[in-house]
């Protein structure tokens, strides 16, 4: 049993066509899983739907072995899982330090030791502590945005197109940082428009078309498999 | 599209039903009179319609414009005091030249050098060569008879031109505003229009020597004949013989003719009114056609495009921001024009009569509750709200007076109440904008080419 | 050395006309900009209702001061207003709330347009202003008791020797003491406090805000509490040093506007400099500069006018003429604020 998973998830928005169909995704702790695929297949809103954002028509999210489907958000958030945005994902006028309080804004036990860790896995932060978020770079304000999620001390986290629109040299400091947060034990689920770098260092890939499954299987299995490589990752 | 005509006649029909009502039990006169007012808040209900309803404008200035078209009619329609433009007239004009030059040489110097410093210099030399004109020239204008002039007087041409000359004047401070604030946030043109009504009334009422400020400018030349010119007129003294032929001959022969001259008398009441209304609706409907024709042509569908789309329309290579100051222009030009045609019919330009809640408030108010971006709803809006303002007031003293009848007639609260009853119908008229826009913010008439 | 006590005069005399007003009346300003730019930053809207509403929470001062001085309480040398301010304060958030609930609220569920708030605003601002008007009529009143000077021009003149002398009001000193104590207040909730952090967050990214578990209900709840206490204040203090008047009340919304976009909108610490420019801006093109510059000038070159840029019913055009140059060279203002 997955420590993540949405079950056979149907989900549609405002009673139009269902973007989602019968789609099972999971992920274990210590673990990298993608889910790549064309515009419009449904990959950002798998994670609503396991956030809690969105809520599904059929389906289940597990966390744990207990299903978590008909709880809020916020309840989710507090039971580990957490998320960073595809773009607004840090809070631009407030200092890095200031960043990593608000992330933790729920909880009500000492935070320090969370600040530290998040300190230890992405050193810059720590000397920018005092610094406006905003006055960051690209790559230093991802990892202020990673940097905030993990201030709930997630056990799952949740990040959307994590590289997109930066540059490809940025884009491998953010792939870089993904495998610390994989290596720190948690469990992490990703979408990704950079189908053949992402499979490159998952260890569990979807490929998602219309909102289902076409094909699933370790990145290594993805990236051999011709005719992903022919459809999804350019030959 | 057949209920909006079942509501567009309903509505008409009961406003009409409720202006006859007026005529039958109070007097034609009165009636009259508030459809010739409501007539002028339909036109400018309409301009600020236009502005609101077709591009998302919101001007908070009505009241600038309005008082702008107001002086309009002071300017064109007075005569010109000799002795006055003798006494300050040339300085005055110097004063304004070298102003109008002052301004023109900082925007031409900043355009072309971007030196700010270079700027300020050209501002401080225009304002003290201006100023120096400008208080000896205002000084002996406002000192010439100031109990009657006091004043440089107008052009004394017809009074029907300052219309257009009112239109035109508030048309030049709208595009200046327009010019500076549109392509910002939407609530700068908001601030901006609210700063600028404040200092045309400001300068209306402190430059005695334009417009005599708070000294009032009255006995206006009139568009249509006087009462006592009219009472002497042999077709207009058959005319009403004729119609009241009946009712004069049972009456004995001693009586008769000074019943005819009371009914003369009445008449020519009537009759300047209806002459009024007869001008008012000539204009009404000519902004209506051509608002609706502008509507409907292209131009008018990238004007709603733009406004249902502001993005999807830029990137189709609109001009957004040049479409937003054509309307502002035009819309405000309206207000201007109406403002003249509200002197005019006054026959007197008071600018301690400018509030903000006669003019930017009510006005808002018949745009929202007639149906914004409909040009029919903001007629009927402009009558129905008018006609609730001029009911409001005796209901409210009624109200005021009938809720405390229990108590003894010195009593502080009873007194109190009776004293500030007139602000009842301003609270009234704001619930009345915030529930409309809440749970009908269609209004009367929904706007009908909505979807393009 | 006559020279040197002509300086000394004419610095007096810019202090007692110029600098002590204009720090007195920055200070209401910068206060009630402050709150504007609050509700600009969380609510996301211009509210235009702002000076009608600091005329609301006057009246109630005034109304309670009545009381107070009818039951014979006072407060010593200090104006009794200052006693009656927490009842006003308690009224203000009251009606700021009931206002939010069943006018701003429906219209932020809906995601409208800003200007459509704003209009709603127009609506707020002229409801209130009926009610100032009705409950206390359109006339001027004084409510100010107490000790009316701190020192007056003859002590002045007395201590110093001077031949000019520099008075200061109570209400100016009261003005300018709270304005500072609570404008630190504001920004040490602002910037220490978890609640002060959540409405910043919340004003810089409300999406990242509610995943980060920011009650928005509670959010907007503080910031008019916070508006509801900075409104009252900026309202009787300006009531205490120019008396009550409906009008002026809702004149202030011009150079309260001004202030905010002048120090950048939303920005906190732009409201405050803002206030200041203005004032500054409109007493020194008012002010009349002919005895000041009759102790500087050599006989000569005496002035034979009043020296005096634009006459004082001209003071809206001052806090529009800021506007419009911020606006055209630098619409983000001096710190800058939102412009998009």
């Amino acid at each position: 049993m997955a420590y993540l998973s949405g079950e056979n998830i149907t989900a549609a928005y405002d009673y139009s066509v269902p973007i989602l169909n019968d789609c099972s995704v999971e992920v274990n702790k210590g673990e990298l899983a993608v889910i790549v695929g064309p515009n419009g297949a449904g990959k950002s809103t798998v994670m609503k739907v396991l956030l809690g954002m969105l809520k599904q028509s059929k389906g289940s999210v597990m966390l744990e072995g207990k299903d978590i489907s008909k709880l809020s958000v916020q309840k989710r958030i507090t039971l580990g899982l957490a998320f960073v945005p595809q773009t607004d994902n840090v809070f631009p006028t407030m200092t890095v330090e200031e960043n990593l309080e608000m992330g933790a804004f729920l909880r009500t036990d000492d935070i320090s030791k969370t600040m530290e860790e998040v300190y230890e896995l992405f050193p810059i932060l720590y000397e920018r502590s005092n610094q406006l978020v905003g006055q960051l770079s690209g790559g230093q304000r991802q990892q202020a945005a990673f940097g905030r999620a993990m201030m709930t001390k997630p056990t799952v986290m949740l990040l959307d197109e994590p590289t997109a629109g930066v540059s490809p040299i940025v884009m491998d400091e953010i792939f870089g940082n993904i495998l610390r947060l994989k290596k720190s034990g948690r469990a992490v689920l990703m979408v990704e428009q950079n189908a053949k770098q992402a499979l490159t260092i998952a260890d569990k890939g979807y490929v998602l078309v219309s909102g289902s499954n076409e094909h699933t299987g370790t990145g290594k299995e993805l990236i051999a498999d011709p005719v992903v490589r022919k459809s999804f990752l350019g030959g | 599209m057949n209920q909006y005509k079942a509501r567009l006649f309903i509505s008409f029909s009961m406003m009409i039903l409720l202006l006859l009502l007026v005529g039958f039990f109070q007097s034609w006169a009165l009636c009259l009179t508030i459809v010739n007012l409501c007539l002028i808040s339909a036109i400018m209900a309409l301009g600020v319609n236009i502005q609101w309803g077709y591009a998302g404008l919101f001007n908070v200035g009505i009241m600038g414009f309005a008082a702008l078209g107001g002086m309009s009619v002071v300017l064109i329609s007075k005569n010109s005091v000799p002795e006055a433009l003798q006494a300050g007239g040339l300085k005055m004009f110097i004063a304004l030249f070298i102003l109008a030059a002052t301004v023109a040489a900082a925007v031409y110097l900043h355009k072309k050098f971007q030196r700010k410093s270079l700027v300020i210099l050209t501002i401080l030399i225009g304002y003290f060569i201006t100023r120096y004109f400008y208080s000896d020239a205002s000084q002996s204008i406002e000192s010439v008879n100031p109990a009657l002039t006091g004043y440089l007087g107008g052009l004394g041409l017809p009074v029907l031109f300052s219309w257009i000359a009112g239109g035109f004047l508030a048309a030049a401070a709208a595009w200046l505003i327009g010019k500076i604030t549109l392509g910002l946030r939407t609530d700068y043109l908001a601030i901006a229009t609210l700063g600028i009504s404040e200092i045309i009334l400001a300068v209306i009422k402190n430059e005695d020597w334009m417009v005599r400020g708070v000294k009032n400018v009255t006995s206006i030349p009139r568009p249509v004949p006087y009462e006592i010119d009219l009472q002497q007129t042999a077709w207009f003294q058959d005319m009403i013989a004729k119609f009241y032929s009946k009712s004069l001959d049972i009456l004995p022969v001693a009586d008769q003719a000074a019943a005819l001259k009371d009914y003369i008398s009445e008449a020519s009441i009537l009759m300047v009114k209806l002459s009024y209304t007869g001008l008012f609706t000539s204009v009404l409907l000519l902004l209506i056609i051509l608002a609706t024709l502008a509507l409907n042509s292209p131009w008018g569908r990238m004007i709603r495009a733009i406004r249902d789309n502001e993005t999807a329309a830029s990137a189709m290579g609109k001009d957004i921001t040049k479409r937003h100051l054509q309307i502002f222009v035009i819309g405000s030009a309206i207000v201007g024009v109406a403002g003249a045609m509200l002197v005019t019919y006054d026959g007197q330009f008071t600018p301690g009569s400018y509030i903000p809640l006669r003019f930017t408030f009510l006005i808002w108010v018949m745009v929202i509750v007639g149906g914004s971006g409909n040009n029919l709803g903001s007629v009927i809006g402009g009558f129905v709200i008018w006609f609730l303002w001029i009911m409001a007031e005796p209901v409210g003293f009624w109200l005021a007076d009938l809720s405390t009848s229990f108590l003894n007639s010195e009593n502080f609260f009873r007194q109190h109440l009776l004293e500030h009853a007139q602000y009842i119908r301003l609270i009234f008229m704001g619930l009345v904008l915030l529930l409309v826009m809440r749970f009908s913010p269609d209004g009367i008439l929904p706007e009908t080419n909505k979807k393009l | 050395m006559p020279w040197f006590t002509d300086i000394l005069n004419a610095v007096v005399l810019m202090c007692n006309f110029m600098i002590v007003p204009a720090l007195s009346y920055g200070s209401q300003l910068a206060l009630g900009a402050l709150a504007v730019t609050l509700v600009y930053s969380v609510l996301r809207f211009a509210n235009f209702a702002q000076g009608d509403t600091m005329a609301f929470a006057t009246v109630v001062t005034i109304l309670s001061t009545w009381v107070l001085q009818n039951s014979g309480i006072s407060f010593g040398f200090m104006p009794t207003a200052i006693l009656a301010m927490p009842i006003a304060v308690i009224a203000c958030l009251a009606y700021v709330l009931l206002i939010d609930k069943f006018v701003y609220e429906y219209y932020r569920n809906q995601n409208s347009k800003p200007i459509t708030i704003v209009m709603a605003s127009v609506g707020v601002m002229f409801i209130t202003g009926g009610i100032v008007r009705f409950v206390l009529g359109p006339s001027h009143q004084i409510f100010s008791d107490g000790a009316r000077f701190i020192i007056t021009t003859r002590e002045f003149k007395e201590m110093t020797g001077l031949s000019e002398g520099l008075a200061i009001k109570t209400s100016q000193f009261l003005t300018v003491t709270i304005a500072i104590m609570l404008v630190g207040f504001v920004f040490y909730f602002l910037q220490k406090t978890k609640t002060g952090k959540a409405m910043r967050a919340y004003s810089d990214n409300e999406n990242l805000a509610l995943l980060s578990g920011i009650d928005p209900a509670k959010v907007v709840r503080v910031t008019w509490i916070l508006v509801a206490v900075l409104t009252t204040i900026a309202g009787v203090l300006y009531g205490l040093d120019k008396g009550f008047m409906a009008i002026s009340y809702h004149q202030l919304l011009l150079p309260t506007f001004a202030a905010v976009i002048v120090g950048g909108i939303g920005s906190p610490i732009g409201a405050i400099v803002g206030g200041f420019v203005i004032s500054f801006s409109e007493l020194t093109m008012t002010y009349a500069y002919k005895k000041f510059l009759i102790y500087l000038l050599p006989e000569a070159l005496e002035p034979s006018g009043l020296v005096q840029f634009l006459s004082t019913e001209y003071k809206f055009a001052i806090s529009f003429v800021i506007l419009v140059i911020v606006l055209l060279l630098r619409p983000t203002g001096i710190f800058k604020g939102k412009v998009i």
